[in-house]
């Protein structure tokens, strides 16, 4: 049966507080909060890595303005969270969610279980999302969504390929090497580093030899300008998770214990003598 | 009285990962809070018996088996249903921080209903409860949680347990059957395992470890093999190396590849990312190897050495040799 939508995909993506920033994180005086002040805050890498394979899988590579497929850009934020949607919206996605809340109010357990509400609304054939957000660094949204479904999972994908209609053959990145997965949509994958190399994605439209720029698509001015335009729309967390309150709340925060830098030796020689006599460990 | 389930990890060859000893330590350092005792869960396909009569030496209340040819290669789909139906009995789910770990453990906990913290540094009991430590931030800060739900899920990082030790006496061995899978079972297949070969120890194992960046380029193996070896040592990388396909995948050290806390860390040509640090700051003692006196790497270094890595590290390969000949 031919689908009316080729290919319809759920992308989550969140605004964290840059922890790879000059201004490195704190903690407040009381030890009760992480104080992001003076981050700056960007879409989580994941989630960017996650929307170009989204964009990839849509499109046929050689021709990517014409879009085969949907790809629903969705954060649990609040409304300063808009921008990142629109950037979202501005790199190729075509429709925006915004389900209003602050991050204090979440935890993994409850987005995912806002999540299962949307996918039940919306029914995409695949969700597509970061391994991990680089705030909380957690790691667990996508398996909870894909249990709560009951649809087969891949994680830490570094590649996906669309072996045919409803069919993805999932590379992970695994301890050890690598681990080739095949899922039947609908489906979720989550998306390792690697899944941005130029050949790590392709949908069937695109030719198995072609190869994208490594890295994410920028969006181009006029494409900002006509992102303003797209469709997005807000909920609210109450009416996807009703009665669902937080269940893994932080109580303390410390900053982790800091190395002090030691010597520097003038050669190899010294290096090895010091190795052995001072530090015995070789 | 309050018990803990330990999620045994058994690799493909269905022999035992280290990472589960860890794992058990994780449970035993819980067990004061709780009051009771721990079991392990093993899966696993033909051979997983063997490694249940292995774990039966750590101490556990008991050992249980669910041994069944779906299970021969991991599958979450496959594991999970199984995992939760026996962890109904327990307040503690533990498993280890591993892509294993990390792929099962959050599936499992949403099937409970359950809270979950990954990837835990600390465990430890205030006013009768349990706190999770994890690092949170690329490493920038720990965060202390409590889990409120009837039953609690948590990973365990290796590097921050020490292995369980063998104790006198084994545990009793009960088989479990398997429980019924979902729909998602039936979508998805295992195609095959790219398995990195490698004679060097496992690099979460490992009390040597010699890591390459960027800077080393096609000569990645080429330059550091000779010094892995002169040292018994894993060999690691930086994101940028694997990224490049200098060196593959598994071998990244950091926030979002492995955590490694060995005797001794060498990091050659690595400039110092804070994402890189997240993975390797536990080492007790730190090499840094740099041409670039200002790289960050120097900050953390116990011993910094400021060289082209070109001419540094197959001298410093001549050097251990003579050492040990001499
Ligand atoms: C979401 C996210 C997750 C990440 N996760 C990880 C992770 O898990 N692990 C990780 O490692 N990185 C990770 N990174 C990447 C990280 O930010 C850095 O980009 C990366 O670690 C840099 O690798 P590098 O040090 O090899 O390369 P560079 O930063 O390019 O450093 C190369 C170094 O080599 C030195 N050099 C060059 N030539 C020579 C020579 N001849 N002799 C001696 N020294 C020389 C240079 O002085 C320089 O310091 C992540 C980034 C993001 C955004
Ligand atoms: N507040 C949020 N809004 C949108 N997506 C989220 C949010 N929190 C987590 N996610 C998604 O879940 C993935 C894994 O996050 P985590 O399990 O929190 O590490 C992220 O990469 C996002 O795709």
């Amino acid at each position: 049966m031919q689908r009316e939508i080729p290919l319809k995909i759920l992308v989550p993506i969140k605004r964290v507080a840059d922890p790879d920033n000059a201004n490195k994180i704190k903690i407040n005086p009381a030890g009760s909060a992480v104080d992001t002040s003076g981050l700056e805050w960007k879409m989580n890498p994941f989630d960017e890595y996650a929307l170009e394979a989204a964009l990839r899988l849509t499109e046929n590579g050689k021709a990517p303005k014409a879009r085969i497929g949907e790809v629903v850009v969705v954060t649990f934020a609040g409304k300063e969270a808009e921008t990142t949607l629109r950037a979202a919206l501005a790199t190729g996605a075509d429709r925006a969610i915004r389900v209003d809340t602050t991050d204090d109010a979440l935890d993994g357990r409850l987005v995912a279980l806002a999540l299962k509400a949307l996918v039940l609304a919306e029914k995409p054939d695949l969700g597509v999302m970061g391994k991990q957000a680089v705030d909380g660094d957690t790691n667990q949204v996508g398996q909870r969504l894909a249990e709560l479904v009951d649809w087969p999972m891949a994680t830490f994908a570094a590649s996906v390929r669309e072996e045919a209609e409803n069919v993805l053959l999932v590379g992970r990145e695994v301890d050890g090497g690598t681990l080739n997965l095949r899922v039947r949509l609908p489906a979720v994958v989550t998306v390792d580093l690697r899944i941005v190399a130029g050949a790590s994605v392709h949908s069937r439209h695109t030719e198995a030899a072609f190869k994208y720029n490594d890295g994410v698509r920028f969006a181009p001015l006029p494409a900002i300008m006509a992102a303003k335009k797209k469709p997005l729309d807000t909920k609210t967390l109450a009416e996807l998770a009703p009665g669902e309150k937080l269940t893994s709340p932080y109580a303390r925060f410390e900053r982790p214990s800091q190395r002090k830098a030691g010597i520097k030796v003038k050669d190899v020689a010294e290096l090895v003598q010091r190795l052995s006599t001072e530090a015995k460990v070789i | 009285m309050a018990n803990a389930l330990v999620i045994a990890e058994l690799g493909d060859d269905a022999k035992l990962k280290k990472s589960t000893l860890s794992a058990i330590s994780f449970a035993k350092a819980a067990l004061p809070a709780l009051g009771g005792s721990f079991s392990i869960l093993v899966l696993g396909g033909a051979g997983a018996e063997l490694a249940a009569e292995e774990l039966a030496t750590y101490g556990a209340a008991q050992v249980l088996h669910c041994v069944d040819a779906s299970l021969t290669h991991y599958t979450a789909e496959h594991y999970a249903p199984t995992v939760a139906e026996v962890a109904k009995g327990f307040a503690l789910l533990v498993g280890t921080a591993t892509s294993f770990g990390k792929d099962l453990l959050p599936r499992v906990a949403a099937r409970l209903d359950a809270a979950y913290a990954g990837d835990c540094s600390g465990v430890s009991a205030e006013n009768g409860r349990l706190v999770y430590r994890r690092p949170m931030y690329a490493g920038n800060a720990f965060g202390s949680c409590t889990l409120d739900t009837p039953i609690q899920v948590a990973t365990a990082r290796q590097s921050e347990f020490t292995p369980a030790e063998p104790v006198s006496g084994a545990s009793p061995l009960a088989a479990v059957p398997k429980a019924a899978v979902g729909a998602a079972a039936s979508r998805v297949e295992f195609v095959s395992l790219d398995a990195v070969k490698s004679e060097r120890p496992e690099l979460g194992d490992a009390k040597s470890v010699v890591s390459g960046g960027r800077a080393l380029k096609e000569k990645f193996f080429e330059v550091l093999e000779p010094l892995a070896d002169a040292l018994g040592a894993a060999l690691g990388a930086s994101r940028a190396a694997v990224d490049a396909g200098y060196a593959p995948g598994d071998f990244q050290v950091g926030q979002t590849g492995k955590i490694v806390a060995p005797a001794l860390y060498i990091a050659v040509g690595i400039s110092g990312a804070i994402q890189h640090i997240a993975g390797m700051k536990g080492s007790r003692v730190i090499v840094a190897i740099n041409k670039d006196a200002e790289a960050p790497i120097f900050q953390l270094a116990d011993y910094g050495l400021v060289a082209d890595l070109f001419q540094a590290v197959p001298a410093l390969v001549s050097e251990l040799k003579a050492k040990r000949a001499g």
